[in-house]
């Protein structure tokens, strides 16, 4: 029991993680590199407005997240929509928008140095409480309650609004979408501004309990990675299931068998997803 | 040539010349003395260097340009520092090293932060002959690597010296009947983590203490919570984590949440970060970690303030306070040698002893000080050394009661 609930809080911080990046590649076809930097940006603010002004992170969640919006939605229209514009085809824009935001990531992470070049940690909500006979954080579940609200709401936004559907036909197959009369353009960065303010969102809310500082956003990316390929591009359902999978199955792991042996487990699954269904849980076979 | 080329030409020539002649004049005027220095400024290890070696830099210039500079070739060079960013990467730290050494040409370099950083650039600060005086370094490999390279100085101790503290400290607890001996004892999954686990198993071993729970976790795991509550299931009197920042806070917060029951709480790394009572305020009290100072000499209160006063930042209360040290004996040095002469400087430290804000520092035929705090303890928002080599001033430990 301890475990599963346990598992299932872990598997609700990498749901976080992971559902921007999902929006931003699964859509916008933008494979963000950048990604984890404005998790900890999101961490940052949530910081520095706590620390020095005592502001509660979930009133600051109110704030990142439509920074977060408006700052992603300036990158896609001015950094990445004339790199959309000029690729032939998908690989090349994989490419492209590595690269860049690979460099992004670099601007974001020297930016953050000058700015706090030490850890951003603070107490919050670091309080035990008692669920089924497991203790937890209560910070912790807070952030599962969010996590699976923002899941909740994007899920249903994509598929029960007229935008959200739409969203999700650029995402299955963007010409297509495109000769439906779907302005694709508007769509992605739509798509990729709100992956950006999850993603922020998220990050202000693991601050409460993970230690962050400024060159972590790489850790973060590359678990993001993970989980969305496991689960499958472009579909939200994908990514929470994947990431709900990872976490029961290192908690799992970390109690039963060694807590050396997570990042193993991890990999492993994420090898046996690789071989078994390449295109990830919900992903569609690539024609 | 027409006479748009021609004057082309002609500005690009009086545009070299101009170059040219500022920089010689500037090279010629050379009234600085330049000090290398390949940092953190990204990477893993960032956010323990911002902590412990960048304030104490920029706070020594402060002092010693203020006061007109260093002491050499008659007259005073104010001091000028070269830094460049390594990104954690060894490669790229050597990289650098090689460019400060010969493009950038700098007088004296200062020493890195991580053990396996001052390891990985020893070959080279030896090959250019700059004294090295490890601050961030904890090896057992002291001999050996002084013997190699005799211009690298060692200043907080070795690995086993390290452990020892910890076992001193248990034992002196288990003597006073304030614990038994059933250690629970994890270690993160990386170099650091792993050398000091090894070395303590014996040590523990041998003085009669039963491990009940030994793990390893990946470094950056993001949920510690299965270990704790694992070490809690195992009914320890006593907590030992060598741990590295992120994971020491992360062990931490998880002990308080679980209320671990135990009257010794110990993490390695970042306990003494200023950042570490900031997060925790006085549910620490009590606590062990690395490190630990003697905060009532006047040199150390003295350097507390001031280092809050010109960089704004408090220092740790473990390494800053000898990483300021070993920028003082450099200091010493080379105005006593009284000109940039890399191998003198190396000699002189060799064979003179220093007064700095730890103390009286002087080093051995191995090059090593061994004079050092090992374990320090959270008493009323201080943490004092409560166990130590050599420096003889560690106060009595007491016990944690509860969170």
């Amino acid at each position: 029991m301890d475990i599963i609930i346990s598992g299932l809080l872990l598997g609700g911080t990498y749901a976080l993680i992971a559902m921007g990046l999902n929006l931003q590649y699964g859509v916008a076809r933008i494979m963000n590199l950048a990604n984890g930097e404005m998790l900890v940006l999101g961490g940052l603010a949530a910081f520095w407005l706590f620390v020095f002004a005592g502001i509660d992170p979930f009133f600051t969640l109110l704030l990142v997240a439509p920074v977060a919006f408006a700052g992603n939605w300036l990158i896609y229209r001015f950094l990445m929509a004339p790199l959309v514009r000029r690729s032939k085809n998908q690989g090349a824009l994989d490419v492209d928008s590595i690269l860049a935001t690979f460099g992004l990531s670099f601007a974001l992470v020297g930016i953050m140095v000058s700015v706090h070049g030490e850890y951003f940690t603070y107490s919050f909500l670091a309080d035990p409480l008692s669920i089924l006979g497991t203790t937890v954080a209560v910070n912790r579940l807070m952030a599962f309650i969010a996590a699976v609200c923002i899941a909740g709401a994007l899920y249903c936004w994509l598929n029960l609004t007229y935008a959200g559907t739409a969203v999700r036909a650029v995402s299955v197959n963007a010409e297509a979408a495109g000769l439906v009369g779907i302005n694709v353009a508007k769509i992605s960065a739509l798509a990729f501004a709100l992956g950006g303010a999850v993603t922020a969102a998220g990050g202000t809310l693991i601050s409460t309990f993970i230690t962050l500082d400024a060159s972590i956003g790489v850790v973060f990316t590359m678990k993001a990675l993970i989980i969305i390929i496991m689960g499958g591009i472009g579909d939200i359902r994908g990514a929470i299931i994947a990431a709900l999978i990872l976490g029961l199955v290192e908690t799992a792991v970390a109690t039963l068998i060694d807590p050396g042996l997570t990042l193993v487990a991890a990999y492993v699954i994420f090898l046996l997803v690789l071989l078994l269904r390449p295109q990830g849980m919900f992903g569609r076979r690539t024609t | 040539m027409g006479r748009r080329t021609f004057m082309k030409r002609l500005m690009e020539g009086a545009t070299a010349l101009g170059i040219v002649s500022f920089l010689a004049a500037s090279a010629i005027a050379g009234d600085t003395i330049k000090f290398g220095v390949v940092a953190h400024k990204t990477g893993p290890l960032a956010g323990g260097e911002a902590v412990t070696h960048t304030p104490n830099i920029e706070m020594w210039v402060k002092q010693v340009n203020a006061r007109g500079g260093l002491n050499v070739d008659g007259g005073k060079k104010l001091i000028e520092i070269v830094e460049y960013d390594d990104k954690t990467n060894p490669g790229e730290h050597i990289k650098a090293v090689q460019r400060l050494a010969t493009q950038d040409e700098v007088d004296f370099m200062l020493s890195p932060y991580g053990t396996g950083f001052n390891v990985a650039a020893a070959p080279i600060y030896a090959k250019y002959g700059f004294p090295l005086i490890a601050v961030s370094a904890i090896t057992n490999k002291i001999e050996e690597l002084s013997k190699r390279f005799p211009n690298m100085f060692f200043t907080l101790g070795n690995t086993t010296g390290f452990v020892e503290g910890v076992r001193d400290t248990l034992i002196t607890m288990r003597d006073s009947g304030t614990i038994g001996n059933k250690i629970a004892m994890v270690n993160v999954a990386d170099a650091f983590g792993i050398e000091l686990a090894d070395t303590a198993r014996p040590i523990l071993a041998e003085a009669g203490f039963e491990i009940v729970y030994d793990k390893s976790y990946p470094l950056g795991t993001p949920d510690i919570s299965p270990v704790i509550k694992g070490a809690k299931a195992a009914k320890p009197d006593a907590f030992v984590a060598w741990s590295y920042p992120p994971d020491t806070f992360a062990l931490t917060e998880q002990a308080i949440i679980e209320d671990l029951d135990v009257k010794v709480f110990y993490t390695a790394v970042a306990t003494a970060f200023p950042a570490y009572s900031g997060k925790f305020g006085n549910k620490i009290e009590g606590n062990l970690g690395a490190g630990g100072v003697n905060p009532d000499t006047p040199a150390m209160q003295n350097y507390r303030k001031e280092h809050k006063e010109l960089t704004g930042k408090v220092p740790d209360y473990w390494a800053s306070a000898t990483y300021y040290a070993s920028l003082q004996i450099l200091e010493q040095a080379i105005e006593a040698v009284g000109t940039v002469d890399r191998s003198a400087t190396v000699d002189y430290i060799k064979n003179n002893s220093f007064d700095t804000v730890i103390g009286t520092i002087s080093f051995d035929e191995n090059n090593n000080s061994d004079r050092y705090w090992s374990v320090g303890q959270w008493r009323d928002g201080v943490f004092r050394a409560v166990a130590d080599t050599g420096m003889g001033d560690s106060v009595p430990v007491v016990e944690k009661s509860g969170w």
